[in-house]
């Protein structure tokens, strides 16, 4: 194919057009997380109700130029007041909170826009009134350009300007910056914080819906946008550097153009391209392009608790009774209460492989799920290409996964605390934006459908037995790491890194092996699932996954080896009982049910009844 | 002694990190225009002390009335705004503004009863800030910051300042500059409680000193009673 200048102009201008959308969504998150901290999940989810809104109010307006501005105006400003009632409501009650427990909590209020969005809106996706007066387009060598895209490209500098006068040439705007900094220090200057950070919020919030109410008349709105949005713009701020907003705009500027001139080039691998730029800066600059190196810990990404023992004898005595009773189970009971079990036992161990990263190495991973995923796609791949027996598919599984983790890892040990989080987000949103957009080897949106388990292990009973073993040998070997010298290692990195190392203990070196040990595991568990469903499917490398790893931790208990166990029978429970009487508004069930517990149980259960028992 | 009398009166204040409790009812009374020291080793208590006084840490019991006011539940930023300063120990410049924004993040309006502040008058007394106003605060050498930290505390018009440890790790010339600026808060009518390991320094701009050893008082006087208390300064002071 052969491009002319009208080619390359046209493609110009929509990546710049596109950089400044992706500008304002960043721009927003970068400064709710400059100042609070806390690492908003729920961004997109006002991006997304701003389009919604934005849709209505436009609508509703007169299609007059200053109908539809004022519809796109309003409903910025409104969800801006959205976010800072959800902050005054949520956010305020933990910002002394574990990091980790903080983002559990915008999770959760994802999940409830989610619901209150399908339940205000509906599932239709939704198409807005063009822009009254920019309805044309412009002719470039041959090529034509929506004229509308032109203000989309002036928006970004137009705000990048704004944000620059707020940030230099206002009181708030010192004060945003120096909260920036050190928080406490400017609230013992006599500023309250309470009010700087509704005033944050109502900024980072009415931007993300400003950039969503812009886009509405050449998107469709649909319920999806809010995830959607949100690997993008992890990029661009992991890219930029956490809480600055040049380099959100440098970042968005070349991640924009990367986008436009990739689909033109390659349009199957823009998103690959995009995590090949982020590893070249994170490489050379592990803060991104303009950020600094994390100010002093406030507090843990975890909460404080009790070291972790091995248990006393009683304990180890009901462990090994509960282990009988799993044996003997498929003899009393039947094959639903069976697929139950097998569900537990896989999410156990998942959460597992993940606490052996966070919990003792005190690594905060918000990616987990690109391993689970990666393992169900590889076991998949294995059995429907290779014809592989399910022995070897899922050795394949763990293989994939480990070698993952290993190329993952190396970028994630040169970080910690939030720009981890972001970065293994970030991963893990690369990964399942691969698996949709791949669709002749993942199926994309369907997945990958129609496996088979060897016949040795095709009844339930059999399959049971199978993910029993492997999940109670896995969690044997974590264990046995956590009480030898490379988790003593891990566990003396997770209290203070620099002491640790002063004893002669490669740190980095440690926590990549646990990142590779946590990841087969991890990618282990999603081959199990795979063969359990019959399936592999892009929510398995979703966000929620991610998510549902870290509830599960976080209900069982960080500090205690048994948590994530018992965590996931809990969770399960709730989440499968939820789901079947509540129809759609599990979500929303769901959604506040963490908010809830994240508000009264910051320790989680298993935790909290230690301490407890500890008193 | 009765609060009337007292511009802070500390009563039975405790504090705690986590399960680590640092302060044991500790008490005492600062009169309006005094300065007084609180001495002892490092890790006797006093930075908690103050930081409690100010707000900074939530595991805090006992009472703390300020100007008349119990101050033991509030929040940080209602404390310094009823005119009690806080100039922490670590000094906490916001290395990534100017000078004038550090001093613009302290700055509230003149409140009845004490002293205001403009930058202008906090230059006469901190002469090096003037020729730095628009420097980034993180091209300061340490007895710069040190004084940025004071006169950032100034700006919020303090009736009262708590000063972390004033002399710490700053060379001598500016000591000496930091005597003298305690010297013109208390002819200025502005009380301060300091904390200090120096018998010297604090010997040089003191009324009257306590004596903090493991969370508690041990002692309290006249600070020439102190200097002329050799026994006492050997079981508390010295190393």
């Amino acid at each position: 194919m052969s491009l002319g200048i009208g080619d390359v102009l046209v493609q110009l201008l929509n990546g710049l057009s596109y950089s400044s959308f992706l500008f304002l969504v960043a721009a927003g998150l970068s400064v709710i997380f400059g100042v609070t901290r806390i690492i908003n999940l729920a961004h997109g989810s006002f991006y997304m109700l701003g389009a919604y809104l934005a849709v209505s109010l436009t609508t509703l307006f007169p299609p007059t130029v200053i109908g539809f501005w004022g519809g796109i105006v309003c409903a910025a400003l409104v969800i801006g007041l959205v976010g800072v009632l959800v902050e005054t409501l949520v956010l305020r009650r933990i910002y002394e909170a574990p990091e980790l427990v903080q983002l559990l909590a915008t999770f959760g209020i994802l999940l409830v826009i989610q619901n209150v969005t399908l339940k205000i809106w509906g599932t239709e996706e939704l198409f807005a009134p063009r822009a009254p007066g920019l309805t044309g387009s412009l002719r470039l060598f041959g090529r034509s350009f929506p004229e509308y895209h032109l203000v989309l490209i002036l928006m970004g500098p137009v705000v990048l300007g704004l944000l620059w006068l707020l940030s230099y040439r206002t009181r708030w705007g010192v004060l945003i910056r120096a909260a920036t900094q050190d928080r406490d220090m400017v609230g013992a200057l006599g500023v309250n914080d309470r009010v700087l950070f509704q005033v944050v919020f109502f900024l980072g919030t009415m931007l993300a819906a400003f950039a969503g109410a812009l886009r509405i008349p050449v998107d469709t709105i649909n319920l999806q946008m809010d995830l959607s949005v949100l690997t993008e713009t992890f990029v661009v701020v992991v890219v930029g550097g956490m809480g600055s907003v040049l380099g959100a705009y440098l970042a968005a500027l070349l991640i924009g153009l990367l986008h436009a001139f990739g689909i033109m080039i390659f349009p199957k691998i823009t998103l690959v391209l995009m995590s090949l730029v982020m590893a070249v800066v994170l490489v050379f600059r592990p803060y991104g392009l303009l950020g600094k190196p994390e100010g002093a810990a406030r507090k843990g990404i975890l909460a404080i608790e009790l070291p972790i023992k091995p248990g006393s004898l009683s304990f180890n005595v009901f462990w090994l009774g509960v282990l009988v009773v799993l044996l003997v189970a498929p003899m009393v009971v039947g094959s639903y209460l069976q697929t139950v079990l097998i569900e537990i036992l896989i999410l156990a161990l998942y959460a597992a492989s993940l606490h052996f990263v966070l919990g003792i190495g005190g690594l905060p991973s918000l990616g987990h799920a690109a391993y689970f995923g990666l393992g169900a796609y590889a076991v998949a791949l294995a059995t429907s290409l290779l014809g592989v027996p399910t022995l070897t598919s899922l050795t394949i599984a763990a293989f994939a996964a480990v070698v993952a983790a290993a190329i993952f890892g190396w970028f994630c040990i040169r970080l910690s605390g939030i720009y981890l989080a972001m970065l293994t987000l970030a991963f893990a949103q690369i990964m399942w934006s691969i698996a949709l957009q791949w669709v002749d080897l993942t199926g994309g949106d369907n997945g990958i459908l129609g496996l088979y388990r060897s016949p040795a292990f095709a009844s339930i009973t059999a399959y049971y037995y199978l993910v029993l073993s492997i999940c109670f040998i896995a969690v044997l070997i974590m264990r046995h790491l956590v009480f030898a010298p490379f988790g003593y290692a891990l566990r003396a990195a997770r209290d203070s890194v620099l002491r640790t190392e002063a004893l002669g203990i490669d740190v980095r070196l440690h926590r990549w092996i646990a990142l590779i040990i946590s990841g087969g595991f991890g990618g282990l568990a999603g081959g199990l699932q795979a063969l359990q469903k019959g399936g592999a499917f892009p929510d398995g490398l979703s966000v929620s996954q991610s998510i549902d790893a870290l509830v599960v931790i976080l209900i069982g208990g960080v500090q205690t080896l048994v948590g994530p166990i018992v965590g996931a029978a809990a969770y399960f429970g709730v989440k499968t009982e939820i789901m079947r009487y509540l129809g759609d508004s599990w979500q929303l069930v769901l959604g506040l049910t963490i908010i809830l517990l994240v508000v009264l149980f910051p320790q989680g259960i298993a935790g909290f009844v230690k301490q407890r028992a500890a008193r | 002694m009765k609060s009337a009398n007292c511009i802070l009166e500390v009563n039975k204040l405790s504090a705690s990190y986590g399960r680590a409790r640092i302060l044991f009812d500790v008490s005492f009374v600062v009169h309006p225009g005094e300065v007084v020291a609180l001495m002892g080793r490092n890790g006797a208590g006093k930075s908690t002390t103050l930081k409690a006084i100010a707000g900074m840490l939530a595991q805090r019991s006992g009472s703390v009335i300020f100007n008349q006011t119990d101050i033991s539940k509030f929040r940080p930023h209602k404390i310094s705004r009823l005119g009690l300063g806080w100039v922490p120990e670590d000094r906490r410049i916001f290395t990534d503004l100017s000078v004038a924004e550090n001093l613009e993040v302290g700055r509230q309006s003149a409140r009845p009863g004490s002293p205001s502040w403009t930058v202008d008058q906090l230059i006469e007394v901190f002469p090096n800030l003037g020729n730095m106003l628009n420097r980034p605060a993180e091209r300061m050498s340490g007895g710069e910051q040190q004084m940025l930290t004071v006169a950032r505390t100034l700006m919020g018009n303090p009736i009262l300042v708590l000063l972390d440890e004033p002399s710490e790790g700053i060379a001598p010339k500016i000591v000496e500059q930091m005597a003298h600026m305690i010297i013109n808060l208390k002819a200025r009518g502005i009380s301060v409680v300091l904390s200090e390991q120096n018998m010297h320094f604090a010997k040089l701009v003191s009324d009257r000193a306590y004596i903090l050893e493991r969370g508690e008082v041990r002692y309290s006087g006249t600070i020439e009673q102190l200097a002329n208390d050799a026994s006492v300064q050997k079981a508390y002071l010295e190393f």
